[in-house]
């Protein structure tokens, strides 16, 4: 018999599907501002509507709002290094001749 | 006999391997990123060659996958073991609905003579060549993840078949689960970043 002591956040349907409506509502209007031309922007617009779509998976359909603050913080480290890594090419890049 | 399953190790070590698919892929986005910022007018010509439609299809295939997911776990939780094996199957058929979608844009494309290293790729400006070297090489590896996740997938509904994935001890589902989801977070971005920017 195998049991476990832990206590488990169960996401409710209701909850599940609202995030489902969610990213296919950000899905459509990511795909709707692509036809406008920002310049710049459009990447900018296209990575902050990607990163909402990706927080709502990782926070509700990954349960990481519901986990240890462990799980959060080595989340967020990982993330952080990523942006370092993607920054700093970025400082390069943008100062070359 | 009582064995006592450790969740939060079982969860943390999947968590540190989904870490380095972040950085795998990541790597690959900072390649994307650096020279989309060296070559702009050939990524935007190139990325209008892309089927938007197509991809934006994929795009709600792959986020009701990631969704019926997190129902089939939510299912398992709460005891209703049929429904979570339903829901499995459901998110299987996305999967190979996104790979059958995934085959029919590859194959559009080669047709025409655009694959790494074709003649008719290399006679055209470095960005473009640059552009579908990165689209194939993303999507390929983006690919061979959903193939796997389905065989992960797969594996946990014989689990649950054989009584050993249960309402009491899910775990694996939910490891499973948090790999499938993974895959649909990279194409969140690779979405965009080829079919979108241009």
């Amino acid at each position: 018999m195998t049991e476990h002591h832990e206590e488990h956040h169960t996401v409710t349907y209701k909850l599940n599907s609202i995030i489902w409506g969610l990213l296919l509502v950000l899905t459509a209007i990511t795909v709707a501002a692509a036809q406008f031309d920002f310049g710049f922007l459009n990447v900018v617009v296209a990575m902050t509507i990607a990163t909402t779509k990706a927080g709502l998976v990782i926070l509700f359909f990954m349960h990481l709002k519901y986990e240890k603050p462990l799980f959060k913080i080595i989340v967020f480290i990982t993330f952080l290094l990523l942006a370092i890594a993607i920054g700093f090419t970025f400082f390069d890049l943008a100062y070359r001749n | 006999m009582t064995v006592v399953k450790d969740y939060t190790g079982a969860k943390l070590g999947m968590w540190l391997f989904l870490f380095t698919e972040i950085l795998l892929f990541g790597g690959l986005f900072l390649l994307y990123a650096a020279y989309l910022h060296r070559y702009p007018a050939d990524f935007h010509l190139a990325g209008k060659e892309l089927n938007v439609v197509l991809g934006a299809t994929n795009t709600v295939v792959l986020i009701s996958s990631s969704w019926l997911m997190a129902l089939s776990i939510s299912a398992l939780q709460q005891g209703r073991v049929e429904q979570s094996k339903k829901l499995l199957l459901g998110t299987l058929a996305c999967a190979g609905m996104f790979l059958v979608i995934k085959y029919f844009e590859w194959s559009a494309k080669i047709h025409h003579g655009i694959y790494p290293d074709s003649p008719e790729l290399l006679a055209r400006p470095a960005g473009e060549v640059m552009f579908f070297g990165l689209y194939y090489l993303m999507t390929g590896l983006h690919g061979l993840h959903v193939i796997l996740g389905g065989g992960v997938i797969t594996y946990a509904y014989v689990l649950i078949l054989k009584g050993r994935v249960t309402p009491q001890d899910f775990v694996f589902l939910e490891n499973a689960g948090l790999y499938w989801h993974l895959v649909d977070l990279v194409w969140i971005y690779l979405f965009p970043l080829f079919y979108l920017i241009a």
